[in-house]
């Protein structure tokens, strides 16, 4: 692993299965009397939160402790960023604090990067999301809930046929999914009206589609995506109403699907938009156990970056998996 | 397995298994076999608590709980070296309160594996009573901790090395002994 998780793209085939397995066994964590490890005592990880989320930050937080790390979280909102505090600025702030792992969260595509490659502070980044680029973590809660549901919860993701479907355009969670299913073996189509797709996306290693209904028989996961109306400044389609229409899962829609086919969405949802709530409540719909899977894996994020010791070289090493010489 | 030629067998296979059915014995005469659970601690503590687990139930005539007990999260050393993969928790269905535990594993030496075990279990349940059952016991002690079932007692100076192999991760049973070790050795 390296010394940060900035995009999924940084996370090579043994590097996402060490999380994913390392998730696996902390899920049971959350079955026990006592739902706290006390791996990362004494460790401080800082939730730099610039733009509002609900699941991330809480998901995030509730996994620091579990660890028994200790928390601080950061809102913009009533911070000195409202009084013009540069990025910069709060970091050193940050860094002076001690902080040991900074989760970051940001408007602005590359903030984490910046971040961590600045110099202005000693600990790891993590990229809890930033602008349209990435959102690493959710790429691997949901690789880690497919995984659960349809390879046994064990391996890769080898010949997984995965629908993204929405606004691919302004989803950072597409972006870091694809790079991260991909690595992991699965075949992924990306599905939206063309307005919504970047400029670039044919060079994406996934296939795109314009047309939902065809792909949906084959799929195994169907990932819906929420239609991001904060970021959209002019019209990407005529109607919420056509949207729906056209890439809307319905439940029309889902009886096209196989029957062991999960539905997924990265969540807050807008329930008649691009779901329907018929499909949000029904047993395919794996969104509540995607927020659980959440913690856990954001915990094996955090034990693999803060777990073990720092290597001069920046990275903290390969991990060992056998051997306790103590 | 580069120091391999440098090692010396102290157990063959044959001594191993006398080892652990002494062990078993004296685990059913202790407990009289009632609430009796073995948890082993990866990686060789499992399948050696597993062919306990068999032995007991030949005695005593039913099936005793057998779990797995992954320690890494518990150890003192976490930042000594990378953060480590974790290994398997498994705990029986019944869980571990009010059992006897019996913690396994292949060999007891600083006791801090066994110290983090303790805090382990702390989290997942109120035992009524904790054991140590261990294959070999090679000294060097550096906590108050002590087994109750030992397979051998081996003196053994700090530079060497005990290496214990077992049929389902090694291929054959025994335990070595040998000199200092580069790749870094378990327990």
């Amino acid at each position: 692993m390296k010394r940060h998780l900035l995009s999924a793209a940084d996370l090579d085939l043994p590097d996402a299965l060490l999380i994913l397995d390392t998730a696996a066994e902390l899920a049971a964590v959350a079955d026990r009397p006592v739902k706290k490890l006390p791996t990362l005592r004494g460790r401080t990880v800082v939730n730099l939160f610039f733009e509002d989320s609900t699941r991330t930050r809480i998901s995030f937080e509730a996994a620091a402790k579990r660890l028994s790390a200790d928390v601080i979280n950061f809102a913009a909102k009533g911070s000195s960023v409202s009084k013009g505090e540069s990025l910069k600025d709060t970091a050193l702030t940050l860094e002076a604090m001690g902080a040991d792992a900074v989760v970051i969260r940001h408007s602005a595509s590359g903030a984490p990067h910046r971040l961590a490659t600045s110099g202005w502070i000693r600990g790891s980044v993590v990229n809890a999301g930033d602008g349209t680029h990435e959102h690493p973590t959710q790429a691997l809660l949901d690789a880690f809930t497919m995984r659960r549901h349809l390879a046994g919860g064990v391996g890769d993701l080898a010949g997984l046929d995965v629908v993204i479907v929405g606004d691919v355009l302004h989803s950072r969670v597409a972006r870091s999914n694809v790079l991260l299913l991909r690595t992991l073996g699965a075949k992924v189509t990306l599905i939206a009206p063309p307005t919504l797709l970047p400029v670039g996306v044919e060079l994406w290693p996934c296939s795109v589609s314009y047309d939902l209904d065809s792909s949906l028989p084959t799929a195994d996961v169907v990932m819906m995506l929420r239609v991001q109306r904060e970021r959209m400044s002019a019209a990407y389609f005529p109607s919420a109403r056509e949207y729906s229409r056209r890439y809307g899962l319905d439940v029309n829609r889902m009886k096209l699907l196989q029957p062991h086919t999960i539905v997924m969405h990265p969540g807050p949802m807008n329930r008649g938009m691009e779901i329907a709530a018929e499909v949000a409540d029904s047993p395919r719909s794996v969104i509540v156990e995607q927020v659980t899977n959440g913690v856990s894996v954001r915990m094996a994020v955090l034990y693999l970056l803060l777990g073990g010791s720092e290597l001069s070289d920046g990275s903290n090493g390969v991990p060992v998996s056998e051997g306790r010489p103590l | 397995m580069s120091a391999n030629q440098e090692m010396r067998p102290v157990l063959d296979a044959a001594d191993v298994g006398r080892a652990l059915t002494r062990i078993s014995h004296e685990i059913v005469e202790r407990t009289r076999g009632g609430d009796v659970v073995l948890l082993g601690i990866p990686t060789r503590g499992v399948p050696i608590a597993n062919r306990i687990g068999e032995r007991i139930a030949d005695v005593v005539g039913h099936q005793i709980p057998v779990g797995s007990l992954d320690i890494t999260m518990y150890r003192d050393d976490l930042r000594l070296r990378p953060a480590r993969a974790l290994e398997r928790t498994e705990l029986p269905p019944g869980g571990i309160d009010g059992a006897v535990v019996v913690l396994v594993d292949d060999v007891l030496f600083s006791g801090r594996t066994i110290r983090a075990a303790l805090d382990a279990l702390g989290d997942i349940g109120r035992p009524r009573s904790v054991q140590l059952a261990v294959l070999v016991d090679r000294g060097h002690r550096e906590l108050p901790i002590r087994a109750d079932y030992v397979g051998k007692n081996l003196p053994t100076s700090l530079r060497e090395n005990v290496r214990v192999q077992l049929v389902e991760i090694d291929g054959v049973d025994g335990v070595l002994l040998g000199g200092p070790d580069e790749e870094g050795t378990p327990e």
